[in-house]
């Protein structure tokens, strides 16, 4: 199982890191919400909570909590461009289909 | 697919949720907008990546404007319809503006405001600045993909209310919803993060395009005081340009030139001068119509030697910004450099010599109070960080007052008073039997009305007659987030009242603002129209997907009369979905809706058989068990 960041991803990431001058990673997660269903959580992390499975990407920690993991199996966090407008996009293979605006998703 | 940005610990937003709210330098020479992008200013480009948008807006006899880059261009050709820093006549009327006979405008006073008259009309400086303003909205959407919630403005600290209500009004008219407007300097020592810093007094030095400003804040308990402001509204980055022109001129020994001539070499100045901060010399080559070439090198001591006096003229106001302030150098804690000009090295050498402390110049200065409305915006968007929970407040620029007898001003807000804020006085009557009181609401520091802006008038009528001086007549003035002033009078006795909410002498009438709304209004509908269109068109998307996928898993819980049903309703979806015709594909969608309701019920009955099947009640667990509790 794992979680990996693009290397563009991890570049911006690292860069909004020091920016910010705390933190220990970046946790990415799902709940469900939204108008497919389940919505995406990408978040700074402050802490690791215990059960969290923890990954590192181009030397950026990721967590994940154990009950998101089966819906972020294998996803590659991308950083993209689409015009004028720009942020980080999940490439998940679990996902079956996505609302118009890919904020929300089915699996 | 949306791109996301990266939230802070547990402020994840919901889909479509996302609270967007950019800062806007909307400055003389260009403006910016800047937004928060994890936890990240960051100043939004064009489609070219150009940060800078010109502040320069030209009308086109069909009504529709051409801003920035473009209208910048055709200055030279249609001057008198190239409106160029517009934010000199904001909230001002025609005797305000200085050597207006050199301007190639035609202007057309009107009480209150001044207009510009165009080929698109007359134009007030308030619509010509809303559409600067409506341009940077398009582009802050385009850039975060969606509608934004609302922007900080920024406004030089000398604005009096009539400028910043004609600011506010052009923010409504661009449909921008302003969250607050912010002093040009406070923003610059937010970008630096001053206001997390140590209380202290700081001087903010900004040399723009055309402008010089120095301002001297005092930030204690979180609330910056503007303590003095100064400058010079004729110099700036370009005077030095025109250094290098004259410099050119001279040393190459040039006749007259042509228009086309003099703008070229003078782009060239420009270049120099950009090039300078680096280097140590600059090649100067052009080649003019007549086809003389011209090959110069121009170096840093040339160059500071020529602009010396420039330079030395933006120390005098800095001086008497600190002597009205009563501080001395050795009272600055640190000098905040703004405004692409501050790039030159004599420059900096110059402040950092006056202040005996290096400036702080580490962030772009064309940048830096477009940072930092960025960040006020996303605090007061609600985007803050755990621990940031701090809510910058802002000052009164100038004191606030009524005219008493004789023509004096009673102060009733000093400036520098935090606002919100609300303060009230009690008057009193001049003559035995007097009903009426008439209001002079003043704004500025000195003590003759005469001396000050005259705001608002309005009366108090119905005073019952007493002798003098038995009237207890109480003046409420109240001052909200944004700086502007609502003035209310009550006879305590009597209980009569009257009010008035700013309307500044040399603001625009609500009848004004409502028939320009109303204009905008057609635009603001055809905006929402367009939006609500995508946004069913995507839904309607969505359901056809969903249906598509549930037929080809469950499709044999369909007879075919019911199956033909559905497939006719996809069809006809499917095809309305490209008419740009709203109700024609939500009549559809509310078709197909109905249509696959009993499929949608026996889909749920299969996997809920499904996922039971085989399975005794005892097998399931004790929280299933409780719901079902009651068929024990």
């Amino acid at each position: 199982m794992a979680v990996t960041l693009s290397e563009r991803a991890a570049n911006h990431v690292a860069k909004y890191m020091a920016k910010r001058g705390k933190g220990i990673g970046l946790r990415l997660g799902v709940r469900t919400s939204g108008c497919s269903g389940m919505a995406y959580k990408l978040e700074f992390a402050d802490i690791a909570h215990p059960d969290d499975v923890e990954f590192e990407s181009h030397g950026v920690r990721v967590l994940v909590d154990p009950k998101s993991l089966p819906y972020l199996d294998g996803t590659e966090l991308d950083y993209a461009r689409e015009g004028l407008n720009e942020g980080f996009r999940f490439n998940n293979p679990n996902v079956k289909d996505a609302c118009g605006c890919g904020e929300s998703f089915n699996v | 697919m949306a791109l996301l940005q990266i939230a802070e610990p547990g402020e994840s937003a919901a889909p479509h949720q996302h609270r967007l709210a950019v800062g806007i330098d909307l400055g003389t020479t260009n403006s910016l907008v800047a937004t928060v992008r994890s936890g990240l200013s960051v100043v939004l480009g064009d489609e070219f990546g150009r940060p800078l948008l010109p502040s320069v807006v030209r009308y086109l006899p069909d009504g529709q404007p051409q801003v920035g880059y473009e209208a910048q261009e055709a200055q030279a050709l249609d001057p008198r319809n190239t409106i160029v820093s517009v934010k000199r006549f904001m909230g001002r009327g025609l005797a305000d503006i200085a050597h207006r006979e050199d301007l190639p405008y035609h202007f057309h006073d009107q009480p209150g405001m001044l207009r510009l008259i165009t080929a698109a009309g007359p134009k007030s400086p308030v619509e010509v600045s809303a559409d600067i303003l409506r341009h940077l909205r398009l582009r802050a959407e385009a850039s975060l993909g969606g509608a934004l919630i609302g922007a900080v403005i920024t406004v030089p600290a000398y604005f009096d209310d009539a400028q910043r209500q004609a600011t506010k009004d052009a923010a409504r008219l661009a449909g921008l919803p302003v969250l607050r407007l912010l002093n040009e300097p406070t923003a610059a020592a937010i970008a630096y993060g001053l206001d997390n810093a140590a209380e202290g007094v700081y001087a903010v030095y900004d040399l723009g395009g055309g402008t010089f400003d120095i301002s001297i804040l005092r930030l204690s308990r979180g609330i910056f005081e503007v303590l003095a402001t100064g400058g010079d509204s004729a110099l700036g980055g370009d005077d030095f340009d025109h250094r290098i022109y004259c410099w050119i001129l001279e040393t190459a020994e040039l006749q007259p030139l042509s228009v086309e001539d003099a703008r070229m070499l003078l782009t060239r100045a420009r270049e120099a001068k950009e090039y300078l901060t680096l280097h140590g010399v600059a090649p100067i080559s052009a080649q003019l119509k007549s086809g003389e070439r011209i090959d110069l090198k121009l170096s840093t001591e040339i160059f500071t030697e020529i602009t010396r006096t420039l330079v030395a003229k933006t120390m005098q106001p800095v001086k008497k910004a600190l002597r009205d302030a009563g501080l001395s150098i050795s009272d600055v804690k640190g000098v905040v450099m703004v405004g692409g000009a501050t790039r030159m090295p004599q420059v900096q050498r110059a402040v950092g010599e006056f202040f005996q402390q290096a400036p702080l110049n580490n962030l772009d200065p064309d940048k830096v109070v477009a940072i930092g409305a960025a960040t006020q915006a996303n605090l007061l968007a609600g985007n803050r960080a755990a621990g940031d929970d701090w809510l910058l407040l802002d000052v009164i620029p100038l004191s606030l007052g009524l005219e008493t007898m004789g023509g004096l001003v009673e102060k009733i807000i000093p400036r520098n008073a935090t606002i919100p804020t609300s303060r009230a006085q009690e008057f009193t009557t001049y003559r035995d039997g007097q009903t009426a009181l008439a209001m002079h609401v003043v704004q500025g520091e000195r003590e003759l009305v005469s001396d000050c802006r005259s705001l608002a008038r309005f009366e108090l009528r119905g005073i019952p007659p007493m002798v003098a001086g038995a009237a207890r007549i109480r003046v409420t003035f109240q001052v909200d987030a944004d700086g502007l002033l609502a003035v209310a009078a009550r006879e305590q006795s009597s209980g009569v009242e009257a009010s008035i909410i700013v309307k500044p002498s040399y603001g625009l009438s609500d009848d004004e603002i409502a028939g320009m709304l109303k204009d905008s209004l057609l635009h603001v509908k055809e905006d929402a129209q367009q939006r609500a269109l995508k946004e069913t068109q995507v839904e309607a998307q969505r359901l056809t997907e969903a249906v598509s996928n549930a037929l080809s898993s469950d499709g044999e819980l369909l007879d075919a009369d019911e199956r033909q049903r559905i497939d006719d309703g996809l069809i006809r979806l499917r095809t309305v979905i490209e008419n740009n015709n709203r109700r024609q594909i939500m009549l559809a969608m509310d078709e197909l809706e109905a249509d696959t309701k009993e499929f949608a019920a026996r889909r749920m009955n299969k996997s809920i058989r499904r996922a039971f099947a085989g399975r005794h009640i005892n097998d399931l667990d004790a929280s299933s068990r409780l719901t079902t509790g009651e068929y024990e």
